[in-house]
C-alpha cells in the first residue's frame, strides 16, 4: 500500500515476483492501477488518503474474529498494559483524544501514559507541544521515545477497560467494513477478501509483510498510516520474523543514509535529537532528555553515544572538563525545516542557500513558492549533475510569464557547481533495509565536477583557516573542528569518513566493533553509533559482496553491512517464542540453543547473546540489563510492541482516521474532519482549497494525487537530461478516467487545465481504465494522477505537477501532504500570461478562499457543538498561534 | 480507453466515446500499429521494375528482329533497352540507403535471394545486351577497324544471349517481391511473374510500334497485344482471388494506379490493333499508352503491397484464419504430435 | 526429423547449417511477459550498450508505450495492453481489469526471411545460431526489412543502413548475457541454450495452467512452426496479435521453389511468345 514498488523500486520488486513464484500472494491497494497492481493477485482501488479509516477496520476484522496471533500479542506487544484513567478516546471526544489544546493545535500527552507512571511524568509533559514545532516526533527512529521510570500496571487477562487490548477494540469499533466502503470507496467484499489473506497468511506457520513507500508518507497524517499498519503486523504476528515486517520503500539511492546521518536540521546523527534552545543547557540534562529515567534498553547508553559524536566532531577540544563541547553544538529554536525557511526566504529572513542534490522548483510542494523564495536570496549555490530549474528559476519559471519574477530585477546570484556523479566518487549507500553497501569509483570525474565530499572538506577548511585568528567565542566549534580525515591528492578519502563514522577507541587507536564498545568517558569517538561496527576489525564492512549462493542465503550476512551491528531483521528476538523456540520450524530465523546457552540462527540475534529466555532483570536494573529474556523490542523503552503509543507520536496514540487536509468528503466517522495536530501556514502565498465543513469544496471536485513513472527519477535532473528516459516518457500527462473524460470534455492526447487555488497547469491527457471513479459516501468521485518529473529544463519538459500542491504537513516528521489535494480540471490549455492569475483568481473567488480556509483545524465544536476540553476554543486564535506560522 | 484492447483498431484521439457502435471487431491488434515494417522502396524501385521490364521485352524483340530482318525494330529496341537498363540501374542504386555500397552485391552467389540472383541475372544479361546495343552505335569510320569487326559478328549472337536471359530478367522481380513477407506481394506469388512478363512484353510492343514504322512493328504489335490480354487477366486475379488481401488492389491509391494502368494497357493495345498498322501517329501514341500502363502497373504493385503491410488487417485476419481453419502451422511433425503447448 | 529442411521447417543445427564448425551450443531468449513489470530496463540497456540513438520524443497515448514498435533504433519494445474490465461491474469493483506487459526482440528465427534474402551477406547466422547484421557490408538495399515476417529489422533512414538486435554479439563472444537479459530485474528475459529455455518454458506454462492462469501459452517455441521456431520465443498471456505479433508468421522462403516455378512459367512463356510473334503470316 502506498507504494508503486515494480515502478519505483524495480530492481526490489524482483524478490516479490520470486516469493510470488514461491506461492506468496501478491496484494496492491492504491489509488490507481499501476505496474505493481497489473502483476498483484488482487488490486483494490482506493481513495487517497483513506488508508487509516482501511487498516483500522483491518485492526477491527481482527479484533473482532480472533483472528490474531494471541501468543504472540500476549507475549510480545503491549496489549496488557493499562493506560492512564483520564485518558480519553476519539470515541469520547469526537475524534480528539485527551490533551489536544485548541490554541496551538497540539496535544499534551501526558494522559496517554501508562498507568502507574504517568506519575513520574512531568519530564513527558508536554512534550509533544514543542515536539511538534521543532518537528522532533521522528526523532526516535533507532530508540523509541523515552519512558518515564516505573512498572507499568499489567492486565494479562486483556479484560481491564485500561488495558490497551480493550481500548484498541474501543477505538475501531466502528471501523466496520461498510465504513471502509463508505470512506474509501473500497467495496465490502474486496475489503474482506484483503482481511482474509492477510490473515490467512499470518500465524506461526506464516508472515505476511507489508510494503509502503511515500503513498503513505506524504499525507497530513502520514506517520499514522504507518503506525495503523505495525499494529496489524504486531497483532498477527508479522514483526520480526522472516517474511514479516513493514518494509519502507526509501527514496534516493541513500535517503535512509541521509535520515541516520541526517541532513535535517533537528536530528543529529543516529537518531540523537537535536539539542533544544529552551531544553537542557548542559550535556548530563540533555542525555536525561532524550532517555527515561531508568530506561531499559539500549537506547539507556545515550551518553555513550552522545559524548562519543562529541568527541568525533571536536576531538582533543572535547574533554570532560567542558561537557565534551556540549555548549558549541547549534540548538534549534522552533521550526526550521525546509517549508518553513521557504517562507523565510519569502519574507526576506534568510540571504544564502546551499542547494545539494535537491530540485525543489520542481521537486517539492507548492513550486511557486519555491521559486519565489529562491528569487529573493542574495546568493544560491547549486551543486548539482545537470542545468536544473532551480538553478535557472530566475530565467524560465512560469512566473517569467506572470510578472511575478522579472529576470532583470531577480536579486539572487546563483553559482552553479557541477558535482560528481555516484559513479564518479567512492562510497556507500544506506537503503530500506538499513543495509549499506559500498561503491567504488567507477569513472573519473569529468571536467571540474568534484564530489561533494570534496566540496565540503575544502570548505570547512577554509573556513578554518579564515577564521584561525580570530576571538570571537562564536568562532571556537569550526576553529577547533577535528577535521583531520586522510587526503589523498585534493581528494579526502571517503573510507576514512566511514572508519570516523565507525568509531575509534582514542586509547588504541583501533576502529571499534560496534556500539556496545561506546564510552562516555571520552575515550571513544564516534561519527554515528548506529553505524559503530561497518569499519569492524579495520575493514570496510560495506564492501563485502559475498554472493548468496556462497553463504547462508537466508540473511546473507555477508553482503554489505546493515546497522545496527550488522542485523538484518530488526527485533529478530520475536522469530522465536518467549521460550526461545522457533514459532515454527518453517518460520525458524534466530533461536536459543540451550546447549551451547546462547542464542543462535541465520541472523545476528537482537538479544544479547547469551542472555537466556527466561532472563528476569533485578527490580533496579536499567538499560540493556533491564530487559527480560522474553522482551523482543529491545530498542523499546519496556521491550514491546507498541499497539497504543504512550509516546513518540505528537498527533495521537492510535491512528485515527482524519480527511485529508483538502477533501472532498466530510469525515463520516467523527466531527473533527482533519489531522487536529497538522502543520498548516496560513499565508496568502499558500492558500488552501476549502474542505467540509467549509464550504464551496466543491470548486475543486477532484482528488489530484501525484507521483512517480518508471521511466524518471523525481525532479527530473537525473533522466530530463539522458535520452534514453526522455523518449521513453517525453511529455507531461494527465491520467483520468473514461467517465471523467466524458464528464470534462477531455480528449485522449489532448490538452487539459488542472486547477488548484496555488496555481493552474497544463497536461496532455490520457485517458485509460487504470484510474477509477470511486462511490464515496453516495457519491462518484474522480481521481486523477499525474507524474511529477517535469519541468523547464532538459530534453524533453513539461509543466510542474508541484506547483499545484500547497504546503500542509504531517506534525510528526514536518513532510508535506504531496500525495492528494483536491483539483479542478478542464479541457484546453491554460491560458498565459496574467490570465493565469486571473484564472487561479476567479477560482478562489469563487471557493471563497482567504488565508483562513483550511486553518481551522478544530472542527469538532463547529459540528457537534461539544464542549471543549479547553475552553478559551476561539478559532482566531487558532489562526493568530498557527496559522501564521510564526516561530514561538 | 487509450486503446489496444480487444475489439481492434483505435478510433483515432477520441478516447470519450466509450460505447462500440459495432460489434467486436473480428481481429485485434496493437494500437492499430502494422505488424510489419511497410518496405523502404521508393517509387524509384518501381521505376526499375518497369524499365527492367522495357529492356528485356526490348532484348527479346532485337533478337527476333534481328532474326527476321527488321532493323529498325533492332535498332531501336536494342537502343531503348540499353537506355532502360541503363536508367534502371540508376534508380536501382539510388534506392539503396549505402548507394556507394551498391557492389556489395556482388559479394555473394546467395540463391535464397532474389535480389541476388537477379544482380547476377542483371550482370549477366547486361553485357551481351550492352554489346549488341553498342554494335548499333558505332560510328561508320569504326566500323571497319577491327574491333568494329569482331563487334559486329559478336552483335548477334550477343542479342540472342540477352534476349535468352531477358526473360529471367523480367521476372526474377515477380520473385523479388513475393519473396517478402507483405501480403500483398506474398500472395500473388502466382500472379506477380505473369503481370510482370506480360506487361514487360506489352511495354516492348509499344516500344516497337514507337521507334519502328508500322510495317517492321508487326511482332511489336503482337507482343503487346499478347502482353497485355495476359497482364489485364492476371491483374484483375489478383483482385478476385487473393481473398482479403485482394482488397489492396482494389481499394485506394494503389486501385487508382492499377486502373489507371488497366485503361492505359487496353487503350493502347486497341489502338494498336485497330490503327497501328495505318497510322504511325497512332502507333506512337498505342505505344506511349502501353508503356505507360506498364508504368502504373507497377507503381500500382508497389502501392498495394505498401497498403497491405501498413494495415495490421491483411497480416494478421488470414493468418488468424487459417489458424481457425487448419490449426497454427505444422512442419515435418507426424500428425499425431500435432497438439501445440498452448 | 526425416525431412532435411534447409528453408523451412525444423532444423537441428542452425549454425552447423550456417557453416560453423565446433559452435557452441545455439542461444536464445525466453520471455515470460507474466511476469514483465514493464519497466523497460531492457530498452535503455539495449540501447546504452549498443548505442543505439534515441527514437524520438513522442507521446503516443499507447498507454505507458512511447516507443510504439521494434525498429532501426528501438531494438527491445515494451508492449503495453490495457484490457477492458468484463462489462457491467459498474464504478467499483473493476479488478478484473488486466494490464499486460511485454518485451519484443527480434526472434532470431531459425529460418530468418532477413538473412535468407539479403544479397549482400550482411545478414549473417553467427556460431550461437544468432542473426546478425554487419554493418560494414550492409548497403541498405532495404529486403531484410519486407522479409521479415514479424516487422523487426528496419532501415535507419539517416544511416541507410538496416538494424536489429545482435543478441549481443558482442557481449556472447565474450560469454556475458545479453545487455537486456542482464538488466531485466524480474528475470521476465531470460537468456541461456535454447534447448534449456524451451524445456524451462514448458514447465512454465504447466505452472501457470495448474495456477488457473489458462490463457498461457508459448509463442515462437515450437521447431515445427513457420519459421522452424525462433531462437527468442515468448510466453503470452493472450493471442500474438494483441502484442503486435503475427498470430502464425510463415518464412517467406518457404514458397522459394513454388515462386520460382511459377516466375520460371511465365518466364518461359514469355520466351514463347516473343518467338511466336515473329512466326509471319498471322498478322493482323
Ligand atoms: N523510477 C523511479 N524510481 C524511484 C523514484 C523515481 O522518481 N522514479 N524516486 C525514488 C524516491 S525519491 C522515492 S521516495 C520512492 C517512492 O516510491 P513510491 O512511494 O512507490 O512512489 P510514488 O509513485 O510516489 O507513490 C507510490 C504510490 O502511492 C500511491 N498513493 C498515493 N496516495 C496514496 C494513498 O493515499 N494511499 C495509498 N495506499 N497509496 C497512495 C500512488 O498512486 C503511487 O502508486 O521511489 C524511488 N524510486
Ligand atoms: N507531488 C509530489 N512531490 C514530491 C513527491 C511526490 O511523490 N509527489 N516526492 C517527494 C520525494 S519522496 C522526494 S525524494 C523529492 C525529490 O525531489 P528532489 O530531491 O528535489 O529531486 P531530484 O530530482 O531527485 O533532485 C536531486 C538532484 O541531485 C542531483 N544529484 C545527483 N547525484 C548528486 C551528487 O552526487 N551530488 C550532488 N550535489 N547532486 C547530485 C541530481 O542531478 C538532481 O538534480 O520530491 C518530493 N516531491
Ligand atoms: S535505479 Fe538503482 S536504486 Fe533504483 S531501482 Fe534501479 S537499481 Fe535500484
Ligand atoms: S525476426 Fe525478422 S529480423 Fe529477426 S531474424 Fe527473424 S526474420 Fe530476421
Ligand atoms: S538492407 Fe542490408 S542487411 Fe538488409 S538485406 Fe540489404 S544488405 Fe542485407
Ligand atoms: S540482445 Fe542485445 S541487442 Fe538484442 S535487444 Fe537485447 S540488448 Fe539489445
Ligand atoms: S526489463 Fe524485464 S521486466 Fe522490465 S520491461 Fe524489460 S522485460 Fe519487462
Ligand atoms: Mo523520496
Amino acid at each position: 500500500m502506498g507504494s508503486n514498488m515494480a515502478e519505483a523500486h524495480p530492481v526490489g520488486f524482483q524478490w516479490v515476483m520470486e516469493a510470488k513464484s514461491r506461492g506468496a500472494k501478491v496484494i496492491h491497494i492504491d489509488p490507481r492501477f499501476t505496474r505493481t497492481s497489473a502483476l498483484a493477485d488482487l488490486f483494490v482501488p482506493l481513495r487517497a488518503g483513506s488508508d487509516v479509516a482501511f487498516l483500522g477496520a483491518v485492526i477491527n476484522y481482527i479484533l473482532t474474529t480472533g483472528k490474531e496471533f494471541r501468543e504472540y500479542v500476549e507475549a510480545y506487544t503491549n496489549a496488557a498494559t493499562l493506560v492512564e484513567d483520564d485518558f480519553l478516546d476519539t470515541e469520547d471526544l469526537d475524534g480528539l483524544f485527551s490533551g489536544y489544546n485548541t490554541q496551538t493545535a497540539a496535544y499534551d500527552t501526558s494522559s496517554w501514559q501508562y498507568d502507574g507512571m504517568a506519575a513520574t511524568a512531568s519530564a513527558g509533559k508536554n512534550r509533544a507541544e514543542s515536539a511538534k514545532e521543532e518537528g522532533s516526533g521522528h526523532s526516535h527512529g533507532s530508540g523509541g521515545p523515552p519512558l518515564p521510570h516505573g512498572h507499568p500496571r499489567t492486565d494479562p487477562t486483556l479484560q481491564d477497560p485500561h488495558c490497551v487490548w480493550q481500548l484498541l477494540r474501543r477505538h475501531y469499533q466502528r471501523y466496520t467494513p461498510e465504513m471502509v466502503s463508505e470512506v474509501c470507496g473500497v467495496p465490502v467484499e474486496a475489503f474482506l477478501r484483503v482481511c482474509e489473506e492477510w490473515t490467512s497468511a499470518s500465524g506461526r506457520e506464516r508472515t505476511a509483510a507489508v510494503v509502503y513507500a511515500v503513498g503513505w508518507t506524504q499525507h497530513s497524517l502520514g506517520a499514522q498510516f504507518i503506525r495503523a499498519a505495525s499494529i496489524i503486523q504486531l497483532l498477527l504476528g508479522n514483526m520480526g520474523r522472516p517474511g514479516g515486517g513493514i518494509m519502507a520503500m526509501r527514496g534516493h539511492a541513500s535517503i535512509q543514509g541521509s535520515t541516520d546521518i541526517p541532513t535535517l536540521y533537528n536530528l543529529l546523527p543516529g537518531y540523537l535529537p537535536m539539542p533544544s534552545a529552551t531544553g537542557p543547557s548542559d550535556l548530563a540534562g540533555y542525555v536525561d532528555s532524550i532517555r527515561g529515567e531508568g530506561q531499559k534498553g539500549f537506547w539507556r547508553n545515550a551518553d555513550a553515544y552522545a559524548v562519543s559524536l562529541l568527541k568525533e566532531y571536536w576531538g582533543e577540544a572535547a574533554t570532560s572538563d567542558n561537557d565534551y563541547c556540549f555548549d558549541w553544538l547549534p540548538k534549534i529554536s522552533g521550526d526550521h525545516g525546509t517549508f518553513r525557511t521557504v517562507m523565510d526566504m519569502v519574507d526576506g529572513k534568510v540571504f544564502g542557500y546551499f542547494l545539494l542534490g535537491q530540485n525543489p522548483a520542481v521537486g517539492s510542494a507548492h513550486g511557486k513558492l519555491q521559486r519565489l523564495g529562491m528569487a529573493n536570496l542574495d546568493w544560491l549555490v547549486v551543486r548539482d549533475l545537470a542545468m536544473i530549474e532551480s538553478a535557472t528559476f530566475w530565467q524560465d519559471s512560469p512566473e517569467i510569464e506572470t510578472g511575478e519574477i522579472v529576470p532583470e530585477q531577480c536579486r539572487t546570484e546563483v553559482f552553479v557547481f557541477p558535482a560528481a556523479a555516484h559513479t564518479e566518487k567512492d562510497g556507500t549507500f544506506t537503503q530500506t533495509q538499513r543495509l549499506l553497501q559500498w561503491r567504488d569509483k567507477a569513472v573519473e570525474p569529468a571536467g571540474d565536477q568534484r564530489s561533494d565530499l570534496w566540496f565540503f572538506y575544502h570548505l570547512g577548511r577554509r573556513l578554518i583557516q579564515r577564521l584561525a585568528a580570530s576571538t570571537d567565542e562564536r568562532d571556537l566549534p569550526v576553529q577547533h573542528l577535528a577535521w583531520d580525515y586522510e587526503v589523498v591528492g585534493d581528494e579526502p578519502q571517503a573510507d576514512s569518513v566511514l572508519r570516523a563514522i565507525n568509531g575509534v577507541d582514542l586509547t588504541s587507536g583501533h576502529a571499534l566493533d560496534g556500539y556496545l564498545d561506546l564510552k562516555a568517558d571520552g575515550t571513544t569517538a564516534c561519527g554515528c553509533w548506529i553505524y559503530s561496527g561497518v569499519y569492524a576489525g579495520e575493514v570496510n564492512q560495506a564492501r563485502r559482496r559475498v554472493p548468496r549462493d556462497q553463504q547462508d542465503e537466508v540473511a546473507a550476512l555477508q553482503w554489505g553491512w546493515a546497522w545496527p551491528m550488522n542485523r538484518r531483521i530488526l527485533y529478530n528476538r520475536a522469530s522465536a517464542d518467549p521460550e526461545g523456540r522457533p514459532w515454527s520450524e518453517r518460520k525458524r530465523y534466530v533461536w536459543w540453543d540451550a546447549d551451547a546457552g546462547e542464542w543462535t540462527g541465520h541472523d545476528v540475534p537482537d538479544v544479547e547473546k547469551t542472555k537466556p529466555p527466561g532472563y528476569v532483570p533485578p527490580a533496579d536494573a536499567v538499560g540493556p540489563e533491564a530487559l527480560r529474556g522474553d522482551d523482543p523490542f529491545v530498542m523499546q523503552a519496556d521491550g514491546k510492541g507498541w499497539l497504543y503509543a504512550p509516546g513518540g507520536l505528537v498527533d495521537g496514540p492510535m491512528p485515527t482516521h482524519y480527511e485529508p487536509h483538502e477533501s472532498p468528503f466530510s469525515n463520516p466517522l467523527y466531527g473533527q474532519q482533519g489531522n487536529p495536530s497538522r502543520k498548516v501556514y496560513g499565508r496568502a502565498d499558500n492558500p488552501s482549497n476549502p474542505s467540509p465543513p467549509e464550504a464551496n469544496a466543491d470548486v475543486y471536485p477532484f482528488v489530484l494525487t501525484a507521483s512517480r513513472l518508471a521511466e524518471h527519477h523525481t525532479a527530473g535532473g537525473m533522466s530530463r537530461q539522458l535520452p534514453y528516459l526522455s523518449e521513453l516518457q517525453p511529455e507531461m500527462f494527465l491520467e483520468v478516467s473514461p467517465e471523467l473524460a466524458r464528464e470534462r470534455g477531455l480528449d485522449h492526447l489532448g490538452w487539459a487545465t488542472i486547477i488548484t487555488s496555488r496555481s493552474a497547469i497544463e497536461a496532455k491527457v490520457l485517458i485509460t481504465d487504470r484510474m477509477h471513479p470511486l462511490r464515496v459516501q453516495g457519491r462518484v468521485v474522480h481521481q486523477v494522477w499525474m507524474p511529477y518529473h517535469f519541468g523547464s529544463q532538459g530534453l524533453v519538459t513539461g509543466e510542474g505537477a508541484n506547483d499545484l500542491f500547497g504546503v500542509a504537513l504531517d506534525p510528526n516528521v514536518l513532510i508535506p501532504e504531496s500525495k492528494v489535494a483536491t483539483c479542478d480540471v478542464r479541457a484546453g490549455r491554460r491560458p498565459r500570461g496574467a490570465a493565469l492569475l486571473e484564472l487561479v483568481g476567479a477560482y478562489k473567488q469563487r471557493a471563497g478562499v482567504t488565508v483562513d480556509t483550511g486553518t481551522h483545524l478544530d472542527t469538532t465544536g463547529g459540528r457537534l457543538g461539544k464542549a471543549h476540553l479547553d475552553d478559551a476554543h476561539d478559532p482566531e486564535a487558532v489562526h493568530e498561534g498557527i496559522g501564521t506560522g510564526d516561530d514561538r | 480507453m487509450a486503446g489496444g484492447r480487444q475489439g481492434g483498431r483505435r478510433g483515432g484521439d477520441d478516447g470519450s466515446r466509450e460505447v462500440p457502435v459495432v460489434p467486436r471487431a473480428t481481429f485485434t491488434s496493437y494500437y492499430g500499429r502494422a505488424v510489419l515494417k511497410p518496405p523502404v522502396w521508393t517509387d524509384d524501385i518501381a521505376y526499375y521494375f518497369f524499365l527492367g521490364g522495357v529492356a528485356a521485352g526490348c532484348s527479346l524483340l532485337a533478337a527476333g528482329a534481328d532474326q527476321t530482318a527488321k532493323p529498325a525494330l533492332r535498332k531501336g529496341t536494342r537502343l531503348t533497352a540499353l537506355g532502360a537498363l541503363g536508367l534502371g540501374s540508376v534508380f536501382l542504386i539510388k534506392d539503396l540507403g549505402r548507394p556507394e555500397r551498391f557492389l556489395a552485391m556482388l559479394r555473394v552467389v546467395k540463391p535464397t535471394s532474389p535480389m541476388s540472383v537477379g544482380t547476377w541475372v542483371l550482370a549477366a544479361y547486361g553485357g551481351p545486351m550492352g554489346l549488341a546495343a553498342i554494335s548499333e552505335v558505332v560510328p561508320q569510320r569504326y566500323r571497319a577497324t577491327r574491333a568494329g569487326r569482331v563487334l559486329a559478328l559478336l552483335a548477334r549472337p550477343a542479342g540472342l544471349a540477352a534476349a535468352g536471359l531477358a526473360p529471367a530478367v523480367a521476372s526474377y522481380t515477380a520473385v523479388l517481391l513475393s519473396q517478402t513477407a507483405v501480403p500483398a506481394w506474398h500472395e500473388a506469388q502466382e500472379e506477380l511473374p505473369f503481370i510482370f512478363t506480360a506487361s514487360a512484353a506489352a511495354s516492348a510492343g509499344g516500344v516497337g510500334m514507337i521507334v519502328a514504322p508500322p510495317w517492321q512493328a508487326a511482332p511489336a504489335r503482337r507482343m503487346a497485344m499478347f502482353g497485355a490480354v495476359v497482364e489485364l487477366f492476371a491483374s484483375r486475379r489478383l483482385g478476385t482471388r487473393l481473398g482479403l488481401v485482394g482488397e489492396v488492389y482494389l481499394t485506394g491509391t494503389a486501385a487508382r494506379h492499377l486502373e489507371r494502368a488497366s485503361t492505359l494497357t487496353a487503350v493502347g493495345v486497341l489502338g494498336s490493333m485497330l490503327l497501328g498498322r495505318r497510322s504511325r501517329v497512332a502507333a506512337v501514341a498505342s505505344g506511349v499508352a502501353l508503356l505507360a500502363g506498364g508504368f502504373f502497373e507497377r507503381i500500382g504493385i508497389l502501392e498495394a503491397g505498401r497498403a497491405s503491410a501498413s494495415d495490421p488487417r491483411y497480416v494478421v485476419e488470414p493468418q488468424r484464419e487459417r489458424v481457425e481453419r487448419e490449426g497454427p502451422t505444422r512442419v515435418g511433425e507426424p500428425d499425431e504430435h500435432g497438439a501445440a503447448v498452448t | 526429423m526425416s525431412l532435411d529442411h534447409r528453408l523451412y521447417g525444423p532444423l537441428h543445427d542452425v549454425a552447423g547449417e550456417a557453416g560453423h564448425e565446433d559452435h557452441p551450443p545455439r542461444m536464445g531468449f525466453f520471455t515470460d511477459t507474466s511476469i514483465c513489470i514493464g519497466c523497460k530496463a531492457c530498452e535503455v540497456a539495449c540501447k546504452e550498450w549498443n548505442d543505439v540513438p534515441d527514437d524520438g520524443y513522442e507521446l503516443l497515448g499507447m498507454s505507458l508505450d512511447n516507443t510504439g514498435m521494434l525498429g532501426a533504433s528501438s531494438w527491445r519494445h515494451v508492449a503495453f495492453i490495457e484490457q477492458d474490465r468484463p462489462a457491467g461491474t459498474g464504478e467499483q469493483g473493476r479488478s478484473e481489469f488486466r494490464w499486460l506487459m511485454a518485451s519484443d526482440v527480434c526472434k532470431h528465427c531459425t529460418h530468418a526471411g532477413c538473412l535468407d534474402v539479403c544479397p549482400t551477406g550482411a545478414l549473417f547466422r553467427t556460431e550461437f545460431g544468432t542473426v546478425v547484421v554487419q554493418q560494414d557490408v550492409c548497403n541498405g538495399c532495404g529486403y531484410c526489412v519486407s522479409a521479415c515476417p514479424y516487422g523487426v529489422i528496419e532501415r535507419r533512414e539517416d544511416d541507410g543502413r538496416a538494424w536489429k538486435c545482435t543478441m549481443c554479439y558482442d557481449r556472447l563472444k565474450g560469454d556475458l548475457e545479453p545487455a537486456c537479459a542482464k538488466a531485466c530485474p524480474t528475470d521476465s528475459i531470460q537468456y541461456g541454450p535454447l534447448d534449456e529455455l524451451r524445456d524451462r518454458a514448458a514447465a512454465r506454462v504447466e505452472t501457470l495452467h495448474e495456477a488457473g492462469v489458462a490463457e498461457a501459452r508459448l509463442y515462437g517455441h515450437d521447431p515445427h512452426d513457420g519459421v522452424g521456431g525462433s531462437g527468442a520465443f515468448f510466453l503470452l498471456l493472450d493471442e500474438p496479435e494483441v502484442y503486435g505479433l503475427p498470430p502464425d508468421p510463415i518464412v517467406p522462403t518457404r514458397d522459394l521453389a513454388r515462386m520460382w516455378r511459377f516466375a520460371g512459367v511465365a518466364a518461359l512463356a514469355f520466351f514463347g511468345a516473343a518467338v511466336s510473334v515473329f512466326v509471319e503470316g498471322r498478322e493482323g
